[in-house]
């Protein structure tokens, strides 16, 4: 049964890319996802000490916003993310839970002193995006660098594995999250 | 998938508790929280835990207090503190109280992947080293000690009370008793067993070499030395040197293990450096030391050194109930190395050994049913499978008492007649009285 993936660009955050996370992540998780947009009341949540933004807190505001049980909500944001006791996270995911949020913030190349390079944030995002996604159906970090669910706590680790479910972590999805059958 | 290991976060705090709570769940760890000290403790008795990460400031009990009453419900839990930069020195403390390591807090994310990727590296080394500990201990046992009689009962008794200790020890026995067997069971059965045991048959080594044997040689120490050699005394640092046939040590080499039994230390044959080696002496010998004594040839000084605690081996003769236990075991031991099928012994043949003298003992038997596997053709050993002086052993052996062979006889028949008085009384001629008497005279038991 097919479960309906909304990408929720919060706070008019539109980039021109959109589109291709959208079809990239829709790809690979064989679930329809759509772009939708979401306000929120970011700045409510922003931890002047940390000069950054609680994950925990912005997910469940986002969670708020979402009642339809057959659906998935994720929340892509610039802004930089933290959780409490961490220095920061790419995204963050209920496990088995209806939300995900991602933040492109450290994806970008530029916030290590690089050039920008627009085709590596949209696949770092795509791998994020599904990553998260991959927590909200069940999935753990799995231990295969190449696979999607591989946990990343440097950038370069996202770089390094690919956006694909490794074998072992497509076959549990699909026990527990069958896919709807692709149509040409 | 998830990883099977379990993790318990304890924290003052709800957003702490929560955010790791999904981290690692993210991570595949079955995770609990508690709020403090107590509630941690309470679920640390329904454990156990691989994992236990602490926030050091806590309201009520601190982080290190719990750690402290943690370690007394789980010693192997892998327990990470979580601090903040202000409280390191107490973190520290935490560390020398056995935590694994600490984390400041807000951490970076690889860090704490790192922290608690290498706890479970560590806590599997030690799970793997301690099975591996108990494999080499299984796997360097020593042939076992076969003897259900009173006196062995009472020998492996003696072997388990003093391997728990480093007291010296001397085997007492005649030759081919098992005197070597006893002093590697002692050590196999010590604190020491994960070092060597180092054996020196002090009565095989000529005097000259004897010396250069215990106490090694440096590089030119005499006439043909070309190398440095490490003497056994050395090579036995950390388990245990056993001194076989003590009695027959030259009375010069007697002073200088003295010295080295009283201060451990010695120098090489031309040497100057000082070495130090903490070893546990175990000492045998088939001679009255208390007679060499007398006669001038063992030092006083060191028989009293020596002897803190003594371990008598009874002869095979004294012990004829063993015998065919001793006989199965070496049978076993034989057809599994000579690759032959296990063979029994006849009754006939049974009977034999058991009334044998045995002058070589132990040893003696072990080559008998060696031969007798070797050269018999019969599924069982049959008496002309065994040595001459076996194969006659119905006669007694020379120099025997009336009274020993009286016993011996007395013993053979009732083994015969499996305990039975009345029938072992018809056997030999006499009434029951007179068999009751003769049992109580010699100490003989009843099957």
């Amino acid at each position: 049964m097919a479960t309906r993936i909304n990408l929720g660009f919060l706070n008019g955050y539109a980039p021109s890319w959109a589109e291709r996370i959208v079809q990239g992540s829709a790809l690979v998780l064989g679930h329809p996802v759509d772009a939708v947009d979401l306000e929120m009341d970011l700045p409510r949540y922003y931890s002047a000490d940390r000069g950054q933004y609680n994950a925990t807190l912005i997910l469940a505001g986002l969670l708020r916003h979402h009642s339809d049980p057959d659906s998935k909500i994720v929340g892509i944001t610039r802004v930089d993310l933290f959780i409490p006791v961490l220095t920061f996270v790419f995204g963050q995911a209920q496990l088995d839970g209806p939300g995900a949020l991602v933040s492109t913030h450290r994806l970008r190349s530029e916030y290590y002193g690089l050039p920008r390079d627009r085709e590596r944030l949209v696949e770092r995002t795509i791998k994020e995006v599904v990553h998260e996604v991959g927590h909200s159906f069940g999935l753990v970090h799995c231990p295969d660098y190449n696979c999607v669910m591989h946990a990343a706590t440097y950038v370069e680790d996202v770089d390094l594995k690919s956006s694909r479910f490794c074998p072992s972590c497509e076959a549990q999805l699909q026990v527990d999250v069958p896919r709807p059958p692709q149509t040409a | 998938m998830k990883n099977g290991k379990k993790i318990l976060i304890v924290d003052d705090e709800l957003s702490v508790r929560n955010s790791l709570r999904e981290w690692f769940l993210e991570d595949g760890f079955a995770v609990e929280t508690a709020e403090d000290g107590n509630a941690a403790l309470q679920r640390m008795h329904s454990g156990p835990y691989d994992i236990v990460i602490i926030d050091l400031k806590m309201p009520g009990m601190d982080g290190i207090t719990l750690e402290r009453r943690i370690r007394e419900i789980d010693k192997d839990a892998a327990i990470i503190i979580l601090t903040a930069f202000a409280s390191v020195e107490t973190a520290v403390e935490a560390l020398k109280l056995g935590a694994f390591d600490y984390v400041t807090k807000p951490v970076d994310p690889d860090e704490l992947s790192n922290t608690v990727r290498n706890a479970l590296k560590q806590r599997h080394l030690e799970a793997e080293n301690t099975r591996l500990k108990a494999k080499v201990s299984e796997l360097t046992l020593p042939s076992p000690i076969i003897g259900d009689s009173s006196r062995m009962r009472r020998v492996l008794e003696m072997i388990s009370t003093v391997a728990g200790t480093d007291a010296n020890v001397v085997i007492r026995g005649e030759s081919g008793t098992g005197k070597e067997l006893i002093a590697r069971a002692i050590h196999s059965q010590s604190e020491r067993r994960f070092f060597p045991i180092v054996a020196v048959n002090c009565g095989s080594i000529p005097e000259t070499l004897l010396e250069s044997e215990l106490f090694g040689h440096e590089k030119g120490a005499f006439t043909g030395a070309q190398y440095r050699r490490k003497g056994k005394i050395e090579l036995a640092h950390g388990g245990t040197l056993f001194l076989d046939e003590i009695g027959d040590i030259p009375t010069k080499m007697q002073v200088d293990l003295l010295r080295v039994l009283e201060t451990r230390r010695f120098h090489r044959l031309g040497g100057n450096q000082e070495i130090t080696s903490d070893f546990r002496l175990v000492c045998a010998t088939n001679r009255d030391l208390e007679a060499l004594i007398e006669e001038g040839t063992f030092r006083e000084d060191l028989y009293y050194r020596i002897n803190v605690f003594v371990i008598d081996l009874p002869p095979l003769r004294d012990r004829p109930d063993d015998i065919p236990a001793l006989t199965r075991h070496f049978i076993e031991k034989y057809a599994h190395a000579m690759g032959k099928p296990v063979k029994d012994v006849s009754a006939e043949v049974e009977a034999l050994l058991v009334s044998y003298s045995w002058p070589g003992n132990v040893r003696e038997l072990e080559n008998a049913v060696e031969r007798a596997m070797v050269i018999g053709r019969e599924p069982s050993i049959q008496p002309e499978d065994l040595p001459l002086p076996l194969a006659r052993s119905e006669a007694e052996p020379e120099g025997s008492s009336l009274a020993a062979i009286e016993r011996r006889h007395i013993e053979r028949v009732l083994r015969a007649e499996k305990g039975n008085i009345t029938r072992a009384a018809a056997a030999l001629g006499i009434d029951r009285g007179t068999l009751y008497n003769k049992l109580r005279r010699y100490d003989i038991e009843r099957l």
